[in-house]
């Protein structure tokens, strides 16, 4: 029988353990973020129509809590496991690299999940909130959850160091997911500006999740979750192929 | 029969650093193989190859004939590695741990083994601790649980005894001579030689990357001819014998003998210098005197 299923709750009984901090803080950055933000900007911003802007913003705090839990969950796993030495654990036994990827991007996924779900559970009271495709939701938390869990395995085989993987997250992760549209919608950005947020992928993750909700978007949602599923394959790719050599694992 | 264990031509470089210049070495089933060398001499890197923790640069490595490499999954299945750092995760109980351990092995319903060895390793009053909690011995004994989870036909043990209390070096030699007994085959790496020359039935001596001796312990111990005659006098060591002294304080000796005959010649000259022998002890070469000559002499 495979390991896989016991990596995985292994991954997952890892952040559970410690959920005040996993699960219990990004949920209250959120609702800070929601709170002044939707303050702030309540009656200066109206981007759908029909849609005031706090109503706006949940999708993209939700999203944004989903995505950069996901990248915590593998990144701080692995990077914690090579610092104390206990990364042999799971190199001694007979997993396959694509088993190792597949337990530590699902682990990444489910962080990502249960952070979002509680993040929109909590939102809930203080806004009104659609949910016209619920199935376009999951796909883009999904998908976008297993791209971020990826990135946080490449970050965490690569780093050598924590505040590696720390730099990783604020001068990579963090400014791709600010400048995505998790506060405005891009086509309230000048021209420069918003041709650019088309080569950000996170963009394209966010945009689809709101999608979900509203069923309005700034682009098509086949076409951003196409776009996610062509990132998702490149670093899903890389990341194998980092696997496959040991790279910084095996010496 | 397959080798338990196989290396073959096994080469490695870290940078400058040349770890393993070209290793041979079998061990068959069901021995009790000991591994010996200096700090630095590549023991661990040899280890780290048959665990898959580091890769070759060259030659190859098998554990019962599945190849490290190509057939990883049966040899990593068939190995037991107990490591040398004293490492855990701190997010688990002792039980959880083993557990998953196990788990990762693709074992489901391994309740009964896990909770055997955890009674063999003196573990069952902590099942419920986080590891956290637990003392550096109880920490190493984890480790050795958890290297015994699924059962490995092949045990290796990376200085298991390194810091630990003579109780529980006495337990665990028990339990893994027990598990010899019972046909795993066993290989220690340790620098306690006394340790090395009680369990091990063959040794291998490694120094700086080379196989230097490789042997039966009792043609080791064949290789090293002299006696030591340790002494206590009442008055001066007589001159002609001072070159024999190897060690020792100024009442007390020790004389490295060629053979029984030196024996007497030396008790003459003592006596014709008018010396009286308080103690006086004959002592055969141990393992450590073998180690110190072959790595004096490659």
């Amino acid at each position: 029988m495979s390991g896989l299923p016991t990596l995985l709750y292994k991954e997952v009984l890892r952040f559970w353990k410690v959920s005040t901090q996993t699960i219990g803080a990004p949920v209250l950055t959120a609702i800070l973020f929601l709170l002044i933000f939707s303050h702030v900007m309540e009656e200066r911003v109206r981007i759908y129509d029909a849609v005031p802007y706090a109503a706006f913003l949940v999708p993209g705090l939700v999203m944004m809590a989903v995505l950069q839990n996901a990248f915590a969950n593998s990144s701080s796993s692995l990077i914690q496991s090579k610092i104390t030495g206990n990364i042999i654990f799971v190199l001694l036994p007979p997993f396959a690299y694509w088993e190792f990827f597949a337990a530590y991007v699902l682990a990444a996924v489910v962080r990502g999940m249960v952070v979002g779900t509680a993040v929109l559970l909590v939102t809930l009271p203080f806004v009104e909130m659609a949910f016209r495709h619920p199935l376009w939701i999951v796909a883009f938390a999904f998908a976008g959850s297993a791209v971020l869990g990826a990135l946080g395995m490449v970050a965490g085989i690569w780093a050598e160091k924590i505040d590696q993987v720390a730099a990783f997250q604020n001068f990579l992760i963090m400014p791709l997911t600010f400048l995505s549209g998790v506060f405005y919608s891009i086509h309230t950005l000048p021209a420069f500006w918003q041709g650019l947020s088309h080569f950000n992928p996170f963009f394209y993750m966010i945009d689809g999740f709101r999608y979900g909700f509203f069923g309005v978007s700034d682009v098509n949602p086949v076409r951003s979750l196409a776009v996610v599923a062509v990132f998702l394959g490149l670093v899903s790719g890389l990341t194998l192929a980092l696997l496959k050599r040991g790279y910084k694992l095996r010496h | 029969m397959t080798a338990a264990i196989e290396f073959r031509d096994v080469h490695k470089r870290f940078g400058a650093l040349q770890a393993l210049s070209g290793i041979d070495l079998e061990v068959p089933q069901g021995e009790f193989f000991g591994l010996l060398g200096p700090n630095g001499a590549g023991k661990t890197t040899l280890i780290s190859v048959l665990a898959g923790l580091v890769r070759a640069d060259r030659g190859s490595a098998r554990v019962l004939g599945h190849d490290v490499r190509a057939d990883y999954r049966a040899a990593r299945r068939s190995l037991g590695v107990v490591p040398q750092e004293l490492v855990f995760d701190p997010f688990f109980t002792v039980r959880e741990t083993l557990r998953i351990q196990s788990g990762y092995f693709g074992l489901r319903d391994n309740g009964a083994w896990i909770e055997e060895v955890m009674q063999h390793l003196d573990l069952a009053s902590k099942a419920e601790v986080n590891m956290r909690a637990l003392s550096g011995g109880m920490k190493r004994r984890v480790l050795v649980a958890q290297a015994l989870v699924h059962k490995p036909p092949v045990i290796v043990l990376d200085e298991p005894t390194a810091g630990v209390d003579i109780q529980l070096r006495q337990a665990l030699w028990q339990f893994i001579r027990r598990l010899n007994r019972d046909g795993h085959t066993i290989v220690l790496t340790t620098h306690y030689l006394e340790e090395a020359e009680t369990l091990c039935e063959r040794i291998a001596m490694l120094k700086e990357g080379r196989v230097v001796a490789l042997d039966s312990k009792a043609n080791l111990l064949k290789r090293v001819h002299h006696l030591f005659l340790r002494l206590r006098l009442a008055g001066e060591l007589p001159a002609e014998l001072r070159a024999l002294d190897h060690g020792g304080s100024a009442a007390a000796h020790v004389l490295r003998l060629k053979s029984y005959e030196d024996v007497e010649q030396t008790l003459a000259s003592i006596r014709r210098a008018g010396c009286r022998i308080e103690e006086m002890e004959l002592a055969q070469p141990d393992l450590e005197d073998v180690f110190v000559e072959v790595m004096q002499r490659s």
